[in-house]
């Protein structure tokens, strides 16, 4: 199981590209910083089979896009993060 | 003597995740405070900085949606965005937190022209 957090917006197509090609069943894609417009509703993510995705709450919140999420993506918390972190033994950063 | 000339500032990045928006804002701030005439003009991800409840205490930044409300103020009320970036990402006239003029690519190219110096972020 591997963490990737991604920190920039879907307008970055390679960077997407490129991070959803390197996920496995299993993987969770965190979304941060500008990574969390890839979690609107109005362009839904094309996640491989297995593979859960979640934004952080924080960035959500100051970007004013709480009512634009799509349903299927969790929200978490600092903490949230710091627990996927333990969780998974490996972490990649898409940036 | 004051010898104007037509100022257009244009922000390509979405707010927060670097600090090209809050620096494209600035510049037109500063420019409007020497009595320019200047424009904004919001391309791409940029639209991005024109959505309404911004919360950005959190991640300890500056509310970057306060400061736009407050550029007519500044006597900056030509404002103008990308029709096409916003219908892409869905944005609606009322998700906005001022009024802006929606520009296809003919007008963006005519804007661009009737503009004496023009900066980009």
């Amino acid at each position: 199981m591997t963490l990737h957090t991604l920190n920039r917006p879907p307008s970055n197509t390679a960077l997407l590209t490129d991070c959803l090609n390197a996920c496995s069943s299993g993987d969770c894609l965190l979304l941060i910083e500008d990574g969390v417009y890839c979690a609107l509703a109005q362009q839904p993510l094309e996640l491989p089979e297995g593979v859960t995705a979640c934004v952080l709450a924080a960035d959500v919140a100051a970007r004013g896009l709480q009512s634009r999420l799509h349903d299927s993506i969790r929200q978490v918390d600092d903490a949230g993060f710091v627990k996927l972190c333990c969780e998974h033994p490996r972490v990649i950063s898409w940036y | 003597m004051s010898t104007s000339k037509r100022f257009l500032v244009i922000s390509r990045h979405p707010p927060y995740g670097s600090s090209h928006a809050r620096d494209a804002l600035d510049t037109a701030l500063t420019t409007a405070v020497f009595e320019q005439p200047v424009s904004m003009l919001f391309l791409d991800d940029g639209v991005y900085q024109l959505l309404q409840a911004q919360q950005p205490a959190a991640i300890q930044q500056k509310n970057l949606g306060a400061t736009l409300s407050a550029l007519p103020m500044y006597d900056i009320d030509q404002l103008y965005a990308c029709d096409k970036a916003l219908q892409n990402r869905g944005l609606q006239p009322e998700d906005c937190l001022l009024p802006v003029q929606r520009l296809d690519s003919n007008g963006i190219a005519e804007l661009i022209r009737t503009h004496d110096v023009v900066m980009s972020f």
